[in-house]
């Protein structure tokens, strides 16, 4: 036999854990030891190349990594030990998978023999993570660890992005056996996502978009994920064929929110400009987003007259909830490459006058007005003076769930991808907290504020404890409201203003919180106060949680009541008490 | 109420639903039994018949045949939500190649003595079944052919004295020299 104990392959599967990790160039890493994960804390404990991050709950940990991945475009590591670990990463895992986040969650597991047992901290992790991973592993066998490690953070990466799950029992870790760097024989040969469009699908989007008169492009979150080039395409693509611009809560920043062709955001709470020219357009040009419900409303009175190019790397997202015309497989940046190209050599930019001027013409209701008031702070106004004192900074937004969320993407600018960090698709409130931290964590020097609600922010406030460890100087920006003002909408234009349990009573003295933690607490009641307490909160190197008291009972508009079409939006302007329920007279079954 | 209510009402709109034979070829590792399944039961999809085995031991491939109903763009769905799994190497809708033989086993025990023993060879004859057990009062008869065929067979034994069904589920493969 040869003696092995000097090949510098030979380790515990614990070693290769954190080995696979440096390879892998992490550098981070968020996490919370338990009985399960000890060989790894140990091994992390020997190191310094992967800085670990202590957080207080693993969804915190989840969403930090969210955040970090978010915010960087790598993967956000995560590791929990088995059982409530495992259970407590469920929602960061489903929230990363609704929307295509890369994150790599080591879990720990019980030793192989107890597997099966109802054994103490047990869980059938892949079990209760399949529904909610792109892909999981249970690594039985040491000698099989390189190579599930190295496939999950190709899996996780690559293709549509998505959290993969590699749970690893004690005994294994504890086990010594050969790791190997990562290969391409790594990974299931049946997982060949595709990034290249097919060429005659491109020229005949480019036929159509040639051909246009009343054009759209509406752009998401598949556009961010791509990477800085593909944002960088998009804006070239606008700029050669001059049409409007829109894009959905996941794609705010891929084109500056200044740039002359921007129509705001679309959807539910959108601009009335974006959802009358999704509603009226002839053409649409759909790049890297799903057609969610929140964007479409009534499926079958979405934009009646358009022919429809859909650009997405996941067929599954293709004819799913509307049918398109052209369909396009592909990365976003890849296609847009080939697309503008196309464009360029054979087509030239349409004469769209006439439809600039119907969309002036919806401008100018100008959906986001709000009534000014000089006694209390109006939320909108609050957003807009936050936007205002941030000029200038290089500044990283991130929002927990609700109608601080709606405001903050209606009322603050985004030049940059990468940039604004929300939960879209799963709604997770206490994600924007951890996310903050996670964000922090990548950018040390920059401004990172949590745009937070009074209700979301007391679902994951024991972060702020992390924060103060880490010196993570996140700025907690709270309006509060004092309910939870998205639910109380809901309940004012739904259930007849009957208003069943969204007051938050009892709310702490989010000052005094802030203290408690060794965090720095700011008010300001008054609207006079506040661009003053925002000069203050910036200028702290340290976390500072901000309770900014608003207009308890203002509500977010416009709205495009669920289950209506996009031209029957209900605008502030108009969204009397008759109006309001008219437009909703029979809708309680909506979601 | 005269308008659709919300954007969930309205996917279920009334279209005509089809019936799909779908081959599926997968890596033949731990769950993934469970991942085609939940896909379905996640996602609202129906199953009318699986089957599933080993089909190359070397590869460690395995081929699940699924009987599924939709309207044809649910089948779409399904057809892509299904290739985009990690251990999922091909899909195949048997029913759009047009081009597909079904199969399926049942062993089928009857029960009974005089005139109805005698009745049900016969019919056991007339649709090539097999008997694979016999005692004094009773059979159990071994059937292969197309699911309609296989619960004709099923039906018409039922007043002879029917006890119990065992079926395979359906299993497909293309017609002509080429592999899915």
């Amino acid at each position: 036999m040869t003696d092995k104990s000097h090949d510098p392959n030979q380790m515990t599967g614990a070693a290769m854990i954190v080995r696979a990790l440096i390879d892998h160039g992490v550098q981070h890493l968020f996490g919370y030891p338990g009985g399960a994960v000890l060989p790894i804390y140990d091994e992390i404990f020997q190191q310094s190349e992967v800085e670990h991050i202590l957080v207080r709950h693993e969804q915190g940990a989840g969403h930090a990594a969210e955040g970090y991945a978010r915010s960087t475009g790598k993967p956000g590591v995560v590791l929990v030990t088995s059982g409530p670990g495992a259970t407590n990463m469920v929602t960061p895992l489903t929230d990363a998978l609704m929307d295509s986040i890369p994150l790599v969650c080591i879990t720990g597991q019980v030793p192989t023999h107890l597997i099966g047992n109802d054994a103490f901290q047990e869980c059938d992790t892949v079990g209760i993570t399949r529904p909610c991973t792109k892909h999981n592993w249970l690594v039985r066998d040491v000698n099989d660890l390189a190579k599930v490690l190295h496939e999950a953070f190709y899996v996780a990466t690559t293709g549509r992005p998505g959290p993969v799950v590699v749970d690893v029992p004690k005994d294994v870790q504890f086990a010594t056996g050969t790791y190997h760097p990562p290969r391409k024989s790594d990974v299931h040969v049946s997982y060949t996502p595709r990034v290249k469009g097919d060429a005659t699908q491109i020229r005949k989007a480019v036929a159509l978009l040639a051909g246009a008169k009343r054009p759209v492009i509406y752009s998401g979150g598949g556009v961010i994920n791509s990477g800085r080039e593909a944002s960088k395409l998009l804006r070239e693509l606008v700029e050669v064929t001059g049409f409007p611009i829109t894009s959905t809560l996941m794609g705010l920043g891929a084109y500056p929110a200044t740039g002359k062709n921007w129509l705001g955001m679309l959807g539910m709470h959108g601009t009335y400009e974006s959802n009358m020219a999704m509603h009226d357009c002839d053409v649409m040009l759909c790049v890297g987003a799903r057609f969610d419900d929140r964007i479409t409303g009534r499926t079958d009175a979405f934009s009646p007259g358009s022919k429809k190019i859909h650009i997405d790397i996941d067929p599954s997202s293709i004819n799913k909830n509307i049918h398109v015309d052209v369909p396009i497989i592909g990365d976003c940046g890849n296609v847009l490459g080939d697309l503008l190209q196309v464009f360029k050599a054979e087509a030239k930019k349409p004469d769209i006058k006439a439809w600039w001027q119907e969309i002036a013409v919806w401008r100018a209701r100008n959906s986001l007005a709000y009534r000014k008031n000089s006694e209390v702070i109006l939320p909108q106004y609050a957003i807009e003076r936050l936007f205002e004192a941030t000029r200038g900074h290089d500044t990283y937004i991130t929002t927990e769930v609700g109608q601080h969320q709606m405001w903050a993407a209606q009322f603050f600018g985004f030049e940059e991808p990468h940039r604004w960090m929300t939960s879209g698709g799963l709604g997770t409130m206490g994600y924007g907290l951890p996310a903050a931290l996670g964000v922090q964590v990548a950018h040390r020097d920059s401004l990172v504020i949590d745009i937070a609600g009074d209700a979301s922010v007391q679902m994951t406030m024991q972060e702020m404890s992390t924060a103060v460890q880490f010196e993570l100087p996140i700025k907690i920006f709270i309006l509060n409201n004092q309910y939870m003002g998205m639910v109380r909408q809901w309940q004012q234009l739904l259930h007849g203003n009957r208003l069943s349990h969204s007051y938050s009573e009892a709310l702490p003295d989010f000052v005094k919180l802030a203290d408690a933690f060794g965090c720095v607490g700011l008010q300001a009641i008054k609207p006079g106060d506040l661009d003053g307490a925002l000069k203050e909160m910036i200028s702290i190197k340290r976390p500072v949680l901000f309770d900014c008291r608003v207009a308890a009972l203002e509500n977010c508009f416009p709205m495009i009541p669920s289950g209506k079409a996009h031209n029957e939006m209900l605008l502030p302007a108009e969204a009397t008490d008759e109006a309001t329920a008219a437009a909703f007279a029979g809708g309680k079954a909506l979601v | 109420m005269n308008q659709p209510a919300s954007a969930y009402f309205l996917e279920e709109r009334h279209d005509p639903t089809e019936s799909h034979t779908l081959s599926v070829l997968v890596q033949n590792e731990p769950g993934v039994l469970a991942r085609v399944i939940g896909l379905f039961s996640g996602r609202g999809y129906n199953i009318e018949s699986l089957t599933v085995s080993e089909t190359e031991s070397q590869k460690h491939l395995s081929r699940i045949t699924i009987v599924t109903t939709g309207t044809p763009m649910v089948i779409e769905q399904i057809k892509h939500q299904l290739d985009r799994m990690v251990p999922v190497y091909r899909v195949v809708d048997m029913t759009l190649t047009g081009r597909s033989i079904e199969r399926e086993l049942a062993m089928v025990k009857v029960r009974g003595g005089g005139d109805n023993r005698v009745e049900a060879l016969r019919l056991a004859d007339a649709f090539r079944a097999r008997v694979i057990d016999a005692t004094t009062e009773s059979f159990v008869f071994e059937i292969t052919g197309n699911s309609a065929k296989v619960s004709q067979f099923i039906d018409l034994m039922r007043p002879i004295g029917l006890v119990e069904v065992s079926r395979t589920g359906v299993a497909a493969i293309g017609r002509g020299p080429e592999g899915m």
